[in-house]
């Protein structure tokens, strides 16, 4: 097999280019600093160009590095000038994969993550990362072209109202009408997308107003007068949240995804170390609070251990961080924690309230959220105001001795897919970039990998999105290209979106997929074992049975290197293999047993005090716990 | 569930009034009534929106009109302390028989004809929504052929005003 060059020839060209022209500067592309929301960054005086020119020089004044996309009719003449700009453009197979690329490069990086698609088709295709980002608050910005504005309304041919389809999957979006608000526009989705609660904004541009002449200037003055998100929290409310944090016997830190994108990681675990109150992490939130802390009890919700469920559902007081009581974490909500007074800390003042009753809400970022809490918790404190929270420690320690997560072997002699994971986060460690895709690999790659460092694991957690993994991986190892990132990937997630793997062998960008392959879409064949009489129907996908796709020489054709790994003594030297490739992409089959499930489970729909530790088996909660 | 009136002052752009429709059909509520107009600063629309719903959950929609960009200022209004109209234009049935009992409902309700033909009369009417449909009652025996109702809009009392706030005005 020949294998691809790292430096695709594109990019070589571009540098080539960019080496005599000495205007631009390829190199300082990846290394200037992130924060691209304020468009003050570089001014520029009136230049004479065309709208496609304003929108390239208006990405590059945002400082954007990389954008992921594909070419077509209506946004061709944006490509034009992208052709000589600093910004790398990346190829991609198909829109979607543009669409989560941009995403894991947000997650990865706290950079806004940039996706270029044509009208019609190519917009559509962005609709589900732009749910996907929508849903799991991640700062994207969606730029697509659009018929020329004497056609719209026409039904010409690649037409489709985008702005109008994702009016309810967009934090904002816009059509643009003239070249001249270009700059002022992209400025604005670009803090739109990256202040607040941070979420998608599409920019849809017609094609006569990418060909239009216009003039250039930068900064552009934002006009945005309806939106003012609230960053600093009301000191009442958190003199009032400290004080009931000094009173609880049975207090719970209930963190979210928002700790992480405020960037508050170390001022949480302050916060928990001072209190010594138990820390959950939701599955947006992992790494957010080391896993291996003592203090950690794990993940809750539908999936999480028996101590972080238990926690949630006896405490006397939840101090939510940036979370938003999703049905995953909460189960049936009437019986969901029902002795526990609620602070509830989000910047989005809709989220407070939406699913529990608040005693204590807080509107703010996360950051200035907690630094202010350590502050008012250490005055409690210094007043000799503490809570004597062993009992609570006994039981939950308690918990977790009896609970801890883990498995059964498989009786049939097959490789067991927690095994691989569990392997894969010891050998990897915790440097690296761990990305699934959405199943029963998903949960056990939250299970049991441990993540100790923020920004380490990327999910699709609200939207649920089959085939995130693969171009997120690639998203998120362009914008930390010196970070190992692994996807953990299902064999059914992994069909929908590996044409990106092509993507990467010709971009350059090594990332490694381990595929979890059961031969079966498992997490909905786990649902047909426990609530559909074992009937599988439209489950199995012959990725055993029938080896088709072959997952290696898939993995070849696309220009990676192909491993496959199907008994447990061959699993780390398999894993240590892969880890020696950095020049391609490597995909691992991992063939693993069908009939492993993901426990401990609390059933859709029911309350957390009926989480099932195994098949059959319910904790055994003590009296005096309950 | 009770009525509750909202005025929202929105930035007067294409595609607005799609977003906070939007909105509510989306997050499961019923829209009772709708009217947008421009207001005294052409750059800011208001809408009036009438909606049947329980308090929490209107706090809820309520805090996710005021995630849209383009909303500006959101109040709801207290029917204490507020007047609310509505406009009605009906075509009645009003034969000479029938035209002079039509009229003196007409006058008892402080109407006005604004078209008449030979065998109906077009009533203009505005008025609290109360008011309104008493007199489509009285004027139901006589048979009605067509009718059309605005949008509540709505007002404080007083001399305060609901403005868009400095923030607009600043840029």
């Amino acid at each position: 097999m020949t294998r691809p060059t790292p430096e695709t020839l594109a990019h070589t060209a571009r540098r080539a280019r960019a080496a005599a022209d000495p205007t631009l500067d390829v190199d300082q592309a990846t290394t200037r600093p992130a924060t691209p929301a304020v468009p003050a960054v570089r001014p520029s005086a009136p230049t004479q160009v065309s709208g496609a020119g304003s929108l390239v020089r208006s990405l590059e004044a945002l400082d954007v590095d990389v954008v992921f996309g594909i070419p077509g009719g209506a946004i061709l003449p944006a490509y034009d000038p992208l052709y000589d700009s600093t910004v790398r453009h990346i190829l991609v197979r198909h829109e979607q994969g543009a669409g989560h690329a941009a995403t894991g490069y947000a997650q990865a990086t706290g950079k806004v993550g940039v996706c270029i698609a044509t009208s019609g088709p190519g917009a559509t295709n962005l609709v589900t990362p732009i749910a996907d980002a929508y849903m799991d608050s991640v700062a994207m910005v969606a730029i697509t072209g659009q018929v020329a504005r004497p056609s719209i309304g026409t039904d010409a041919f690649q037409e489709a109202d985008i702005q109008g389809i994702t009016l309810p999957i967009t934090k904002h979006n816009f059509l643009v009408q003239t070249a001249e608000e270009i700059p002022r526009v992209l400025a604005e989705a670009f803090h739109l997308a990256s202040s607040g609660r941070p979420g998608p904004v599409l920019v849809d541009i017609p094609k006569d107003v990418l060909q239009a002449p216009t003039t250039f200037t930068w900064p552009p003055t934002l006009d945005l007068p309806g939106y003012r998100p609230t960053l600093h929290p009301h000191g009442k409310q958190i003199r009032e949240a400290a004080r009931l944090m000094a009173g609880a016997r049975r207090p719970v830190l209930y963190v979210g995804g928002g700790v992480l994108k405020a960037g508050a990681t170390d001022g949480l675990r302050r916060l928990a170390e001072m209190t010594g109150i138990p820390v959950v992490t939701t599955l947006m939130a992992l790494g957010a609070f080391p896993d291996s802390h003592q203090q950690h009890l794990g993940m809750p919700g539908m999936h999480g251990t028996v101590a972080a469920v238990y926690g949630l559902q006896k405490a006397d007081l939840i101090v939510a961080l940036g979370a938003r009581f999703d049905d995953r974490v909460t189960g049936k909500l009437d019986s969901f924690a029902p002795d526990a007074a609620v602070v509830h800390a989000d910047i989005d003042p809709a989220e407070i309230g939406k699913n529990r009753h608040v005693d204590v809400p807080i509107v703010g970022d996360a950051k200035h959220v907690i630094d202010e809490l350590i502050v008012a918790v250490s005055a409690e404190r210094s007043t000799g105001r503490t809570a004597d929270l062993g009992d609570w420690w006994t039981q939950l320690n308690d918990l977790r001795d009896r609970y801890p997560l883990g498995y059964d072997e498989p009786s049939d002699g097959t490789l067991s897919p927690q095994y691989v994971i569990k392997r894969l986060g010891e050998i990897v460690g915790p440097d690296a970039i761990f990305v699934a895709g959405v199943g029963q690999h998903q949960m056990w790659a939250s299970q049991f990998i441990s993540y100790e460092k923020p920004h380490t694991w990327l999910n699709s957690g609200g939207l649920g999105t089959m085939g995130y993994a693969v171009p997120a991986a690639m998203g998120a190892k362009v914008g930390k290209p010196d970070t190992v990132v692994w996807a953990v990937d299902g064999d059914g997630c992994f069909q929908m979106t590996n044409q990106e793997l092509a993507t990467c062998a010709l971009e350059g960008i090594p990332v490694k997929i381990a595929v979890i392959n059961n031969g079966n879409l498992g997490m909905v064949r786990q649902w047909q074992t426990l609530f559909y009489n074992e009937r599988y129907s439209n489950t199995e996908l012959g990725t055993h049975k029938h080896r088709i796709p072959d997952f290696v020489k898939l993995a070849e054709a696309l220009g990676c290197v192909g491993l496959r790994c199907e008994n447990a003594a061959d699993v780390d030297k398999t894993i240590a293999a892969a880890m020696e490739i950095n020049d391609a992409p490597v995909v691992i089959d991992f063939v693993v047993g069908k009939d492993a499930m993901v426990w401990p489970m609390v059933a859709a729909g029911t309350s957390n005090d009926e989480i099932m530790f195994a098949r059959g088996v319910r904790p055994v909660f003590d009296e005096d716990d309950i | 569930m009770t009525m509750h009136t909202l005025s929202v002052l929105v930035e007067n752009k294409p595609g607005v009034l799609a977003r906070v429709s939007g909105l509510f059909s989306r997050r499961g509520f019923n829209i009772d009534s709708l009217a947008v107009g421009e207001t005294e600063n052409p750059d800011v629309s208001r809408i009036t929106i009438v909606v049947n719903a329980d308090s929490s959950p209107l706090e809820q929609v309520t805090k996710q009109l005021n995630k849209l960009v383009n909303v500006l200022k959101i109040v709801e209004l207290d029917p204490q302390v507020s007047v609310a109209r509505e406009l009605l234009l009906v075509k009645v049935r009003a034969d000479r028989t029938a035209r002079s009992q039509v009229l003196e409902t007409v006058n008892l309700f402080r109407a006005r004809v604004v078209d008449v033909a030979p065998d109906t009369l077009t009533i203009e009417a505005t008025g609290t929504p109360d008011k309104l449909d008493a007199l489509l009652r009285d004027l139901e025996s006589f048979g009605i052929k067509e009718m059309v109702q605005s949008g509540l809009v709505a007002i404080g009392r007083g001399s305060r005003s609901i403005t868009a706030g400095p923030a607009l005005r600043a840029a």
